[in-house]
């Protein structure tokens, strides 16, 4: 392996480097300093004489003088199942002191697409015990359902639990006792030490972290190390999930930090800027992450995705939230009002959306009246939303009957469909259950989107009463 | 070859540097969009621009691990399309490799790099059935015979359109495949089923007319407000999670056209499977055949390599040309455009191109009015008639409709379906906002509907259009007194378009029978909540409270019908408890 003393610049993250022998792009580098310390870094651009180099561990303490090895490979995980239960640092490092990771195969982390006819559609659901999210915006195996979130907001609490309480209800008549068993992997993207600690420590009480694999790299670490953390997590799961036929349930948390990083190596190389400052190329390489969710055919493992963004200024129209959510299957949005109202978790289920829902609920994956309930509801919340407006101005004497009804169940679905707090599971029949309680305080004829024959058998007639006597 | 002549030698280059999906190379003879093999594994790439001994090639692979030094191989042609049998039920990749044969190929659920494969398979015999006789004439673009491709659709085997044409020396029938010559001429020429076209050039036709034909989607607002005619283009924008992918769905599955072309350019994979997992259960309305006989789907999604991304429209469309040449009526859904011009941006960003706004290159209106041009009703060089319609989504950043794509695609396309986040969050499907798109097409398409369907078909729904109006001024009010405020017939007037909204306007692509609505039911629908506006008015000229007239029975039902089967019957009995309810009230 040839070693090359001939750096000609350093610039920010990037290094360039004189060659006269061919380097292959997106190869790996290691750079080793004259104190003996070894850095390791990427090729980004690869010419005749010369290479550009963006360096993981960033380019403090480098001077011309150290030397370069191109390693001729491009960046690997070693990959084991023994991963499980192993705390790594952003670049897959292990720091934990467990033993050294013997692995059984080195992936390439950039990983390869899915050929989408290999796909299998996902449309198994998966139970959060969360109710704004089964019964509203329901996630299935294989799907990317991002959390938008805003400084402040208790984004990290809610991915915790669902991490905790995701099950996949028992298939009855398979008889699939072996089953696949679920791991998490969380991919940390500059956290805060607080909330890596946060994230330990509720690892650890619960016993999670045996089935987990934990990447971290912190706020204090280099950004462009944050660029391979995803990768090493995603590539991790896929090995998980379609060679071990684990259910694989990612947590990337915070993107928003991860496409700082992007731009920052796109300011660095001089690149024509996109929307903000970020580079044109962003949609592609978020896709590149995101795709990774999924099922194939004739494999019994699933990856699915949880990342977490904080929105700049609480704005979806920002690029980061916005090129995610035109390649993720939906969206759930935290919301400040709720949480200040002290509802937890405060998930706003108006914007919110689960693409692949429609397909994944229903009889035989969770109840026939699924589809209705969440339907009739989703109107009945909305338009108690938009009288809110209407009793700022002219009251709630100036309102027809029905419209305070509608109000009300406005008001009882924050506080008792949504606000389960953060330590409550329901199952998926509980939170249908707590659906028609409240559907039931509206008149029959005002529950226009659904089958007649399930209001027949649901419709809570006692419930009705109760509220006509109320307001009597 | 399309370029039959072409057979000169050329040199092989060295590339002289990588960076992403853009390489440059030394000492390549090429062509300007010449396909070239980059590399030792081959990766296909396209020459994009030439300067001095420089030739700069996206590629439509994966580069990493490649090194300068490494070969380039030229090809001597440009990108181009295989076309013939077996393109229907196909599913591609966006240089039209197959997806299935790649799987097996590659024995491998994740694409590898390198791996090549045609179009359409090529040792697969077909049944020729001759339409000319041996001592005809025959002219660039005749259908020479047919092939049963698929049991939807007969296609055409026609004369190359770049070919000088000449005397019938030799045809019959029989089995066969692509590559075998089913057909010579005098002058030597030997006419095989398989022909290739390069995908940026449009394929020849005698000219294009005005369309007067609707393609009818089987959506009652975009059938009843804002048709698209058969040769017509549309542009769908809207914000993520507004219904765009939903919408392009149900158009591929239930619109009157003869062949779907659906290209999903840079958006999800698992909407592809979707795709790929629905059509074949699905039944195609007008033919009663699996849909997936006469679709051809291609599939780049946002993961797959860029520069494959930027042809994927362009190969799609040219596959839309020729099944018009046969005289087909041909829609094609882009999904996303969007996708498509980041595509353009990025390509561009790397060749260091001065960009125009937001980056986009400043070719970016020209590229959009070139594609969208290749649409419309044509009179093909063989004499039959055919069309191609473009259904373009569109997904602006932030929703905001003012950014370049959006824009430069308003000025080109005559149909504007906008769909709107606020609707999509209080689940109004298709979201379809009915204040701000149009169709420029509505007027030319007015004899249709009223010949085809009810002769008072643009009377009625202008009644439809001015009553949604005039609820939308209503509903600022009500925002700030309240509805009870309002006087009675204004009251009335809402809560007739609220059924307009909630019985016409909504419609439930995931219900078996609410999921297509044919014009007559669509009319039918307009015209019950007609019936109930006018005997509504008369009630309460005759002095009825409005409370009253809104609290009958059998008005909610309006809801229902979108769901019914038996729809005919089910509104005749609804008009009758309408009318009869409302009479018993004075």
């Amino acid at each position: 392996m040839k070693e090359y003393q001939t750096i000609t610049e350093i610039s920010g993250p990037l290094v360039f480097v004189e060659t006269d022998e061919p380097v292959g792009y997106d190869d790996i580098v290691e750079i080793e300093l004259s104190d003996g310390e070894t850095r390791r870094g990427q090729v980004l651009e690869s010419a005749s004489d010369y290479v550009a180099i963006q360096v993981f561990e960033g380019t403090e303490g480098i001077d011309r003088d150290a030397s370069v090895r191109f390693l001729g490979e491009t960046m690997k995980m070693p990959v084991t199942e023994d991963l499980l239960g192993r705390v790594m640092d952003g670049t897959g490092q292990p720091i934990d002191g467990g033993p050294e990771i013997v692995p059984d195969e080195r992936l390439d982390i950039v990983g390869e697409a899915i050929n989408p006819y290999s796909r299998e559609y996902p449309e198994e659901f998966i139970q959060t015990g969360v109710s704004a999210i089964d019964g509203m915006n329901t996630l299935v195996r294989g799907q990317k359902l991002p959390i938008f979130s805003a400084s402040g907001l208790p984004h990290n609490d809610l991915a915790l639990q669902i991490a905790r309480q995701a099950t996949v209800p028992e298939e009855e008549e398979g008889g699939d006792d072996e089953g696949s068993e679920f791991a998490v992997i969380f991919g940390a993207m500059g956290i805060t030490a607080e909330e890596a600690n946060e994230f330990m420590d509720d690892f650890e009480r619960t016993g999670a972290l045996e089935r987990s694999v934990v990447f971290m790299n912190l706020a204090d670490d280099p950004a462009v190390e944050r660029t391979i953390t995803p990768r090493l997590a995603l590539t991790t799961a896929e090995y998980l999930a379609f060679e071990k036929d684990y259910h694989v349930l990612v947590i990337l948390t915070d993107m928003t930090n991860y496409c700082e990083a992007l731009r920052e190596i796109g300011a660095a190389r001089e690149e024509v800027p996109g929307r903000r400052g970020y580079p044109g190329y962003m949609y592609t390489d978020l896709a590149q992450l995101y795709e990774r969710a999924g099922r194939i055919q004739g494999r019994e493992g699933s990856v699915t995705q949880l990342p977490i963004l904080t929105m700049p200024g609480d704005d979806d129209t920002h690029p980061i939230p916005d090129l995610t959510g035109y390649i993720t299957e939906g969206q759930i949005y935290i919301d400040r009002d709720l949480n200040s109202q002290g509802i937890s978790p405060p998930i706003n289920v108006l914007p919110s959306l689960s693409r692949l829902m429609d397909d994944g609920i229903g009889e035989g994956l969770t109840r026939a009246d699924h589809a209705d309930v969440k339907d009739q509801i989703f109107a009945a919340y909305a338009e108690g939303e938009d009288l809110r407006d209407l009793v700022n101005i002219v009251g709630r004497e100036a309102l027809s009957e029905l419209d305070n009804k509608y109000l009300d169940f406005a008001d009882r679905f924050e506080e008792e469909f949504v606000d389960q707090g953060t330590d409550t599971a329901r199952s998926i029949d509980e939170t249908l259950e707590l659906g028609w309680d409240l559907l039931s305080m509206l008149p029959k004829d005002a529950l226009n989107r659904i089958d007649e024959d399930l209001i027949e058998e649901h419709y809570r007639e006692d419930e009705a009463a109760e509220t006509v006597e109320a307001e009597a | 070859m399309s370029q039959a002549t072409d057979t000169d030698v050329r040199e092989d280059g060295i590339i002289e540097s990588v960076s992403g999906p853009v390489v440059t190379a030394r000492d390549l003879d090429a062509r300007m969009n010449d396909v070239v093999y980059v590399g030792s594994e081959g990766l296909m790439g396209e020459v994009i621009e030439i300067e001095g001994n420089i030739t700069t090639i996206q590629v439509y692979e994966e580069t990493s691990g490649v090194s300068p030094g490494e070969p380039v191989e030229g090809t001597g042609s440009p990108l181009s399309v295989d076309l013939g049998p077996g393109m229907l039920d196909a599913i591609y990749d966006g240089v039209q490799r197959p997806l299935d044969v790649l799987e097996e190929k590659m024995g491998s659920a994740f694409l590898d790099r390198g791996v090549d494969a045609p179009g359409i398979d090529l040792e697969k015999t077909w049944e020729f059935t001759p339409e000319v006789a041996e001592g005809d004439e025959v002219e660039a673009g005749d259908i020479v015979g047919t092939v049963p491709e698929t049991p939807s659709i007969d296609h055409k085997v026609m004369v190359p359109p770049d070919s000088e044409g000449g005397e019938v020396v030799a045809i019959e029938s029989g089995n066969f495949n692509v590559e075998e010559t089913v057909v010579e001429l005098d002058s030597g020429e030997e006419i095989q089923m398989h022909q290739e076209w390069p995908v940026r050039q449009q394929r020849p036709t005698v000219e294009k007319e005005t369309p007067t034909e609707p393609l009818i989607s089987g959506q009652r607002v975009l059938d009843g407000l804002f048709p698209i005619a058969k040769g017509g283009t549309a542009a769908i924008p809207g914000p993520f999670g507004s219904g765009k992918t939903v919408t392009q769905h149900q158009l591929a599955k239930w619109a009157d056209a003869d062949i779907v072309v659906y290209v999903g350019c840079g958006e999800r994979g698992n909407e592809m499977t979707e795709v790929i997992e629905d059509f074949p259960e699905l039944e195609d309305p007008t033919t009663g055949n699996a849909l997936m006989d006469r679709t051809c789907l291609i599939a780049n999604t946002s993961n797959m390599p860029v520069a494959a991304r930027e042809s994927c429209v362009y190969t799609g469309i040219t596959i839309a040309e020729y099944f018009r040449d046969m005289g087909y009526d041909v829609a094609l859904m882009a999904d996303s455009t969007s996708r498509w011009a980041e595509a353009m941006r990025e390509i561009s960003s790397r060749l260091e191109e001065m960009p125009g706004e937001e980056g986009y290159p400043a070719y970016l209106s020209a590229r959009l009015s070139e594609f969208y041009e290749r649409a419309g009703y044509f009179e093909n060089i063989n004499g039959t008639e055919g069309s191609v319609s473009v259904i373009g989504a569109v997904s602006p950043p932030g929703g905001d409709f003012s950014e370049p794509v959006t824009q430069n695609t308003l000025r080109i396309v005559k149909t504007f379906w906008a769909l709107d986040a606020d609707l999509a969050e209080r689940r109004h499907f298709p979201s379809i906002n009915w204040n701000e798109s149009y169709s420029l097409y509505r007027d030319q398409l007015d004899p249709w509907f009223e010949d085809n369907v009810r002769a008072d078909w643009p009377e009625t729904r202008q009644w439809a259009i001015d009553t949604l109006d005039e609820e939308a001024e209503l509903q600022e009010i009500v925002q700030l007194v309240g509805k009870d405020a309002l006087p009675e017939d204004q009251q009335l007037t809402l809560e007739i378009a609220r059924y307009l909204r909630e019985a016409w306007l909504q419609q439930n692509a995931f219900h078996d029978v609410d999921t297509f609505c044919e014009p007559e039911k669509t009319y039918r629908i307009m015209d019950a909540a007609k019936t109930y506006n006018d005997a509504a008015f008369e009630a309460l000229d005759a002095g009825v409270p409005v409370e009253e007239i809104t609290d009958i029975d059998a008005a909610p039902r309006l809801n229902r019908i979108g769901v019914q089967e038996d729809w005919n019957e089910y509104i005749d009995d609804l008009e009758d408890d309408i009318e009869s309810q409302l009479r018993e009230l004075y």
